[in-house]
């Protein structure tokens, strides 16, 4: 008999259409304890919607959100240990931080209030504290959507485009406080459209395309699968082309902006280039593609979902 | 941002927020909005311009054509009811919609509905927290007004008794107690016009359309009741029940206009409260 605990976020099947529109298509996740899972997608993907339903805004019209095993469509009990915001976390302009963080935390129980100097001083507001929220930068209002939600004292953090409209002190900043939350065991779920955050602060990520998953999995399996990305320029393409074909191991063969392109493991593509002088092919270059993270998220939710050679890449190497 | 940590033992038995909890806030955010005051600054001016006006009127023993208005300047308690009758065209439909109409569509306005149903409270104590907020500010405003009208009117005209509608003479300390009473009775068809203005909030998702909608409402009923072969409608009409207070001002009391009002009113606004409650808990929360 197991005694597992339920994952802070399991979605299954989850579906929203507006009328003839689909804004999320099927969308799985799993999120486990002590991930910063990243939510990555073009604007338009679907991920704030699908965020809204993680937290009991929106109804899915198919599908089902579990946050620590309970559904937050039953009851907003299921936000117990849960909080975040959606789009820019946004607060009653005409009263200070201090009041809104006050009226947040009455509504979250009167426990919440204790954290309330703690929160500000978490996020560098307390300076600020008697200011009206409609005199604040985005930036500061940013920062006082994390203190609200650290009011909390969340086990689950759902952040949607957390550092969005931030200048670059403090994107970082915001980076770095993630980064903390996570090192004291706070799982989180951070939505983005930029890949440098979620690159630095996420272990994991889901990549949606038009309301749809077109990958999950650990950030450190799409590098490797980043870096097997080959080109290959020959005396005879042609041959060429139909010796990869033949060559174990040698996949997703195709002519790319003037040359061939496929993916391999590094093995792989020292054996086809014994194979190519053995058929009497000669190379020009044969050179390996970092591929980053940024060419596989715009080939996965641009593309044909595989990873395609830049234009006109600078060549790694040169085999002969 | 500092690098405090924040995390603490949890309490045991942290209190759980509910209505109350809404109702204290939601007052409290009253206090920081100008419609706020603008509402019971008109409640306060009204009976004080009222009372400077019949202090200026040259000729101030004119009979009136309409109920207790000749006695304005010979009792100052029936300066509240003259102004109940007045109040009810649009003056007071609008004090209330200022607040009922503004309650929900201004959580859309300022983005904050998604920050508020993210905490820990259900939708319908939320619904049930702003709703009796709405109510609790018409019913101010109106014992605001009628409290202002009773001071202003004995400080011009005395505090003396008033004739009833049956002709009788009432006492002073009578009266006054009359008078409030009748402000409660007034207070029927104000929560009628409450649960109007909480269904086109929650509806329009918009404050000034809400608001105005609530006002336009009001006035069609009104307009309803003065149309041509309508005059069997009159009874069962919103504005009639305005005047349902005035059966207190006879005798012996009338009660059925009292009665009337009460499910009259009730047969307009429990399907709005209805109506506002489902939108509310209902609606996908996709903007604000």
């Amino acid at each position: 008999m197991t005694n597992a605990l339920p994952p802070p976020v399991e979605v299954r099947g989850l579906v929203k259409r507006y009328g003839d529109l689909t804004a999320v298509a099927g969308v799985d996740i799993t999120v486990n304890t002590g991930d910063v899972y990243g939510y990555l997608g073009p604007n338009g993907a679907g991920k704030t919607t699908s965020l809204r339903m993680m937290l009991g805004l929106i109804r899915p019209t198919e599908g089902s959100v579990r946050l620590f095993g309970r559904d937050p469509q039953e009851s907003v009990r299921a936000l117990e240990g849960v909080a975040g915001f959606v789009e820019a976390p946004t607060f009653y302009p005409y009263m200070s931080a201090r009041r809104n963080l006050e009226l947040l935390a009455a509504y979250d129980g009167a426990d919440a209030t204790s954290r309330i100097d703690r929160a500000l001083q978490m996020v560098d507001l307390q300076g600020r504290q008697r200011d009206r929220v409609g005199a604040y930068s985005h930036g500061m209002r940013q920062r006082l959507g994390i203190a609200a939600a650290l009011l909390r004292d969340p086990r689950l953090l759902l952040l949607d485009e957390p550092a969005t409209g931030l200048d670059p002190a403090g994107m970082r900043d915001m980076r770095l406080l993630i980064r903390r939350l996570a090192d004291e065991g706070m799982t989180v779920v951070l939505s983005s459209h930029l890949l440098t955050e979620v690159e630095e602060v996420c272990n994991r990520v889901a990549i949606v395309r038009s309301g749809r998953i077109v990958y999950e999995g650990t950030i450190a399996a799409l590098a490797r699968g980043a870096g097997t990305l080959y080109r290959l320029a020959t005396t005879n393409d042609g041959r060429a082309e139909q010796v990869c074909a033949a060559q174990p191991g040698i996949e997703d063969v195709r002519r790319e902006h003037g040359r061939l392109a496929f993916t391999a493991d590094e093995a792989a593509a020292a054996e086809l280039s014994r194979a190519l002088v053995e058929a009497g092919v000669l190379i020009r270059e044969l050179a390996p593609q970092t591929v980053t993270l940024e060419d596989l998220f715009f080939s996965l939710t641009e593309g044909d979902g595989a990873p395609s050679v830049p234009e006109d890449p600078e060549p790694l190497e040169l085999a002969t | 941002m500092s690098a405090i940590a924040l995390r603490r033992p949890r309490a045991a038995a942290p209190s759980r927020p509910g209505v109350g909890t809404v109702y204290r806030w939601e007052l409290t955010k009253l206090r920081y909005q100008k419609r706020t005051y603008l509402g019971l600054g008109a409640s306060i001016l009204v009976p004080i311009l009222f009372a400077v006006a019949i202090h200026f009127h040259h000729d101030r023993h004119h009979g009136g054509d309409f109920a207790f208005s000749g006695y304005l300047d010979r009792s100052g308690l029936a300066m509240p009811l003259v102004i109940l009758l007045f109040g009810a065209i649009w003056m007071f439909p609008l004090i209330t919609a200022l607040v009922a109409g503004d309650i929900f569509a201004s959580e859309d306005h300022n983005g904050t509905l998604k920050t508020v149903l993210t905490r820990s409270l259900e939708r319908h104590e939320l619904f049930a927290g702003k709703a009796l907020v709405a109510a609790t500010y018409a019913f101010v405003a109106i014992l605001l007004d009628g409290s202002v009208a009773v001071i202003a009117g004995c400080i011009e005209s005395g505090f003396n008794s008033l004739q009833s509608l049956s002709g009788t003479i009432v006492s002073a300390p009578k009266s006054l107690e009359l008078v409030y009473v009748s402000l409660l009775v007034y207070l029927i068809p104000i929560a009628a016009i409450v649960c109007i203005g909480l269904l086109l909030s929650a509806l329009t998702r918009n404050s000034a359309a809400a608001v105005v909608g609530t006002l336009m409402v009001s006035l069609l009923i009104q307009l309803i009741g003065i149309l041509p072969g309508m005059s069997g409608s009159q009874p069962y009409l919103l504005s009639t029940q305005f005047s349902a207070w005035q059966g207190l001002l006879r005798t012996p009391i009338d009660w059925a206009p009292i009665i009337r009002a009460a499910w009259v009113c009730a047969l307009y606004g429990l399907p709005c409260l209805a109506g506002a409650f489902l939108v509310f808990i209902r609606r996908d929360v996709a903007g604000g």
